[in-house]
């Protein structure tokens, strides 16, 4: 009983205390709201008036986007002045009338009215909003004199980003655009910038992946403002930091000739990559699309013009597109049955026209077969049926892991939108993919660059400058930033047999340099810039028909990687021209026209090409439409 | 007959449980959340899906996971105190080691799903471990020397390890919910007011300590101090937030400028405008009726879990009920106080308003703790 009464005290004194607590709490409320009603009611006029009369106001200043340079200075996005009108209600009163005196002295359109009546409509009724921009400086001139009869209603002058070289960058540095509430959602990014009206941020390539860098930091501006909303004097000023200058790997007058050749066909990519450091001299890509209509808001009849484009003007196919690589895919095959020591040089493997497996049969592209072929001739005259042979032997396994050494299958990290990883498959990914087994006869497929497997251009440009120096290479397409130069990456040893590195080079000699070589017709004829190469062709559909009677989307990509000079590798190149028919045919002759423009720095001289080829080189250089106004200018302003 | 006997025939059971909720408190607590939304809606310039949406469902998932905690026994919580308490304590050493670091501080462990932040864990774990403490102890012996020393470890242990991240607002809050619930349980009035006498002491120490190589305080800590003393001093500077915070506050008037009609833009310039300063734009919005409709509302949150307290003869439940009260209590009056220029900013947010994902939770888990006290204390016949 008494510890009964023991836990009843207990518990009486936990009540005794619990209202002290109370007490204590009640009191502490009281004086806060003591507090409030101090400052709310009895000094409201005295806040008020320090709010409203001699309030400090803070103004956001966008920082200057950093610049975008090729490598050698030439500016490849830069910020254009931008003479536009705002509007802040707070200080407008009336907004109709506002906007009705407006245009009783410069021309605005209706629809841009109406966007601003919106965006007054979502907006505090302090942040100043665009009615119109892209204006002439005598529009500006007339609303500032102005001023008087237009409350709330001031010029203004930004900065917008204008991309001088238009088109031929446009899949590189992508393009910037106003932010929208999409973006604001997805980047959950807190920078009061993006709250700024129209504020542009890069919405692909470069500009995206290097938003961060780029876009800088917001300065402000503190200034006291009077009851009439007239600026009295600024307190303090911060004015923030500038986005960092980014230079690009890319060389402006080359990628102006890409773009510029490939535009010659239909739909093609191509990609240019200095052997030693991997920098990309040039990405180009056909069709392309000129950036500068998006930094505005691009309209929908335009919009819908690049959708609609069966070309797909928007992708960036040399990053973005994953091709069946074709007979491009051997050297991979051959170094893997090189390495597996399952294949020797002089060793000789029978070309009957097709090979048989079980009771299917896989066919040589030459029908009439290419009789006893070895290593070197199976590169040059791109013998089916020996990498069957090859493939049955080493297995998928191993020529994957051998395709990945040189890059296939891997997502490299270069600042562009949407880079694919390509398809490089093997047992496991075909059980993880499809829950199927892996069949010898997908093995067959892949040994030529079929089937499965699927690379990018920037890829195949990645594996061919592995191939010409052996090392790791790995592709980069920024140079320096803020002014600071960046270590190339990789270059590491691939730890490959360089004899058998040799027999592979040797034979991709051959398919340029020897006149049975697949691509001999498209030979460079100076000897000192000697290309090695290989061409490639894969199918669309399985069927074997003429490529001529086909509708478009049916034909065969036409493929072609090389690098030169032999001797002294400084470029490696690949080519893809979408259902472009054969490669020898359509995609070695580019990629010979861009490898002498790369090798010479401007248009090669006619020597450079073989006799019979001359003339109509010299008709198609006449037909190009090339650039000639590059603008040099300072770089290397370092910025932090 | 003892009324332990009758303790255990009455409790609810079963679905029937849901009946036994207070459950004006979750009224309480589900119109102060609301405000809340309306709030960050507000500060983002009328966008729902910025703040106020993932604020939203967070706050679905803590309901859910208060009444899960409601549903099981006191008893339970009791049981698993010092389990959690050891958790809690193992995840603040664990930040020391591995966490990642935001705002300047240590303060998170990034969980994948969610950022746990432990030092909001703690504050929760230790009014549990110090409830637990006393309703295991003979009540005749609370004052003894020997028996207050293990409680002051155990709050101890936590504040720390929170000043070393370092993390001032919870280290008070820590020692001062910890208080509370020694208070509650009885301890002599006499060592509080020996604590209050060497607490002046130690605050002159921390003040002498300054700019010599021993200082306690880290130099933005002092600064916080110097710039509440006089935030005139510096109104660009470490000043503007509490001069700009009480400017906009000031103008709300009686009945404030409206929904999303704030004037003030350069709250819109303030850091921590969606958390720690959400009450700032409340205040200029929707003026003094609406700040004191919100106090009320927090107050009746209190009243209601001090109620629950005092009619629980579970000496557990009801101490956990007034430390989780007192604590939630100081939060929003730190947070108000500093606000309206009466505390230093130390970085308290708005219980149930200001953004925020851990906070909620763990707050919300709280008062699960508190339900689960409500429904199943001793209802003698």
């Amino acid at each position: 009983m008494s510890r009964d009464t023991a836990r009843n005290d207990a518990a009486a004194r936990v009540s005794r205390r619990a209202l002290v607590l109370g007490a204590g709490q009640v009191g502490v409320a009281g004086l806060l709201g003591w507090r409030m009603r101090q400052m709310q009611v009895e000094q409201a006029e005295e806040f008020r008036l320090l709010a409203e009369e001699n309030r400090v106001n803070m103004r956001l200043i966008a920082p200057g986007r950093g610049l975008i340079f090729d490598r050698n200075g030439i500016p490849v996005a830069e910020n254009a002045q931008n003479y536009r009108i705002v509007i802040v209600r707070e200080d407008a009163g009336d907004v109709e009338e506002a906007f009705a005196r407006l245009r009783r002295l410069i021309y605005v359109d209706e629809a841009e009215i109406a966007r601003a009546r919106r965006e007054i409509a979502r907006r505090s009724p302090f942040v100043p909003v665009t009615i119109t921009d892209q204006r002439s400086w005598e529009d500006i001139a007339t609303v500032a004199v102005n001023a008087p009869a237009l409350p709330g209603i001031t010029p203004d002058v930004g900065l917008s980003r204008a991309y001088p070289l238009g088109p031929d960058y446009a899949h590189v540095t992508g393009y910037v655009g106003p932010v929208s509430d999409y973006d604001l959602t997805r980047m959950e990014d807190d920078d009061p910038l993006l709250q700024i009206p129209k504020f542009q941020i890069g919405k692909t390539g470069v500009e995206q992946k290097y938003e961060h860098a780029l876009r800088g930091e917001a300065g402000s501006r503190r200034i006291e403002v009077n009851a009439a909303g007239r600026v009295m004097r600024e307190l303090g000023r911060d004015e923030g930091v500038p986005g960092t200058d980014l230079q690009l790997t890319v060389e402006s007058r080359l990628q102006n000739f890409v773009e510029a050749r490939l535009a010659l066909g239909l739909s093609a990519s191509a990609v240019v990559m200095d052997v030693t450091t991997g920098d990309l001299v040039a990405v180009g890509n056909a069709p392309t699309f000129d950036p500068n209509k998006f930094v505005r808001g691009i309209s929908v009849a335009d919009y819908a013009d690049l959708t609609g484009n069966k070309y797909r003007p928007l992708a960036n196919k040399a990053v973005q597109g994953a091709y069946p690589p074709g007979s491009t895919f051997k050297m991979m095959v051959t170094l893997a049955a090189l390495e597996a020591g399952l294949l020797s040089s002089t060793e000789t493997i029978y070309c009957g026209g097709y090979q048989r497996l079980g009771n299917r049969r896989f066919h040589c592209w030459k029908r009439g077969g290419h009789g006893h072929v070895n290593l070197e001739k199976s590169l040059q005259q791109s013998c089916d049926v020996f990498y069957y042979e090859l493939a049955q032997r080493v297995g998928i396994d191993r020529i994957a892991a051998m395709a990945r050494r040189f890059g296939h299958g891997q997502r490299f990290d270069v600042p562009m939108s949407a880079v694919t990883a390509g398809v490089m498959p093997d047992k496991a990914w075909i059980r993880d993919t499809y829950n199927q087994s892996w069949r010898v006869g997908d093995s067959l497929n892949a040994s030529i660059g079929q089937g499965y497997v699927l690379s990018s251009p920037l890829q195949l440009a990645v594996m061919t400058a592995r191939i010409a120096t052996g090392r790791a290479v790995v592709p980069r397409l920024v140079r320096a930033r803020g002014g600071i130069e960046l270590p190339p990456e990789g270059g590491e040893e691939l730890g490959v047999d360089p004899g058998h590195l040799d027999l592979v080079r040797q034979g991709m000699d051959a398919v340029s340099n020897s006149p049975r070589g697949t691509a001999y017709r498209s030979r460079i004829e100076s000897e000192p810039l000697r290309m090695a190469g290989k061409t490639g062709t894969s199918q669309v559909r399985s069927a074997i028909v003429d490529n001529a009677e086909v509708p478009w989307e049916e034909r065969d990509h036409a493929l072609f990687v090389g690098y030169a000079p032999f001797e002294a590798p400084r470029y490696a190149v690949s080519v893809v021209v979408e259902h472009g028919g054969g490669g020898s045919s359509a995609a070695a002759p580019v990629a010979r026209d861009i490898m002498l423009f790369a090798l010479r720095g401007e248009l090669p001289p006619l020597d450079d090409y073989p006799a019979a080829a001359r003339p109509g080189i010299e008709e198609m250089f006449a037909g190009l439409d090339l650039r000639h106004d590059f603008r040099p200018t300072r770089i290397g302003r370092s910025r932090a | 007959m003892s009324l332990l006997e009758a303790d255990t025939r009455r409790v609810p059971s079963g679905p029937a449980k849901a009946l036994y909720l207070n459950w004006p408190l979750v009224v309480l607590i589900v119109a102060v959340a609301g405000a809340g939304f309306v709030m960050l809606t507000s500060v983002a310039g009328g966008s729902v899906d910025r703040w106020a949406e993932p604020q939203m469902e967070r706050f679905a998932l803590g309901l859910a996971v208060m009444f899960v905690v409601a549903m099981v026994p006191v008893g339970l919580w009791r049981a698993v105190s010092p389990a959690a308490y050891l958790v809690s304590m193992a995840l603040l050493v664990a930040v020391e080691v591995a966490g990642t670091t935001g705002m300047g501080a240590q303060r998170w462990i990034d969980l994948g799903v969610v950022r746990l932040q432990p030092s909001e864990l703690a504050k929760v774990t230790l009014v549990m471990m110090l409830a637990a403490y006393y309703a295991w102890l003979a009540p005749e012996r609370v004052s003894r020397p020997q028996w207050i020393l293990p409680p002051l470890v155990l709050i101890a242990l936590p504040t720390a390890l929170v000043l070393k991240q370092p993390d001032l607002g919870t280290a008070i809050l820590l020692v001062a919910g910890g208080a509370v619930v020694m208070f509650a349980a009885g301890v002599s009035w006499w060592y509080f007011g020996a604590v209050a006498a060497a607490g002046a002491g130690l605050v002159s120490a921390v003040f002498t300590s300054r700019g010599t190589p021993w200082q306690l305080l880290k130099d933005y800590q002092f600064r916080r101090i110097d710039t509440f003393l006089d935030p005139a001093s510096d109104p660009l500077g470490a000043g503007y937030h509490i001069t700009q915070s009480k400017i906009a506050l000031g103008s709300g008037g009686w009945t404030g400028r409206g929904f999303m009609q704030g004037t003030q833009s350069r709250l819109n310039f303030l850091p921590e405008k969606h958390t720690d300063f959400i009450f700032t734009t409340l205040a200029e919005e929707f003026g003094f009726v609406g700040a004191a409709s919100l106090l009320a509302l927090y107050m009746g949150i209190v009243g209601f879990c001090l109620v629950s307290a005092m009619q629980n003869r579970d000496r557990f439940g009801a101490l956990l009920t007034l430390g989780v009260a007192t604590t939630f209590f100081l939060f929003f009056a730190v947070n108000m106080a500093m606000v309206m220029g009466l505390a230093p900013v130390v970085g308290v947010p708005l219980p149930l308003v200001s953004y925020g994902g851990s906070a909620m939770l763990v707050l919300m888990a709280a008062f699960g703790l508190v339900q689960s006290a409500h429904v199943h204390k001793p209802r003698p016949r």
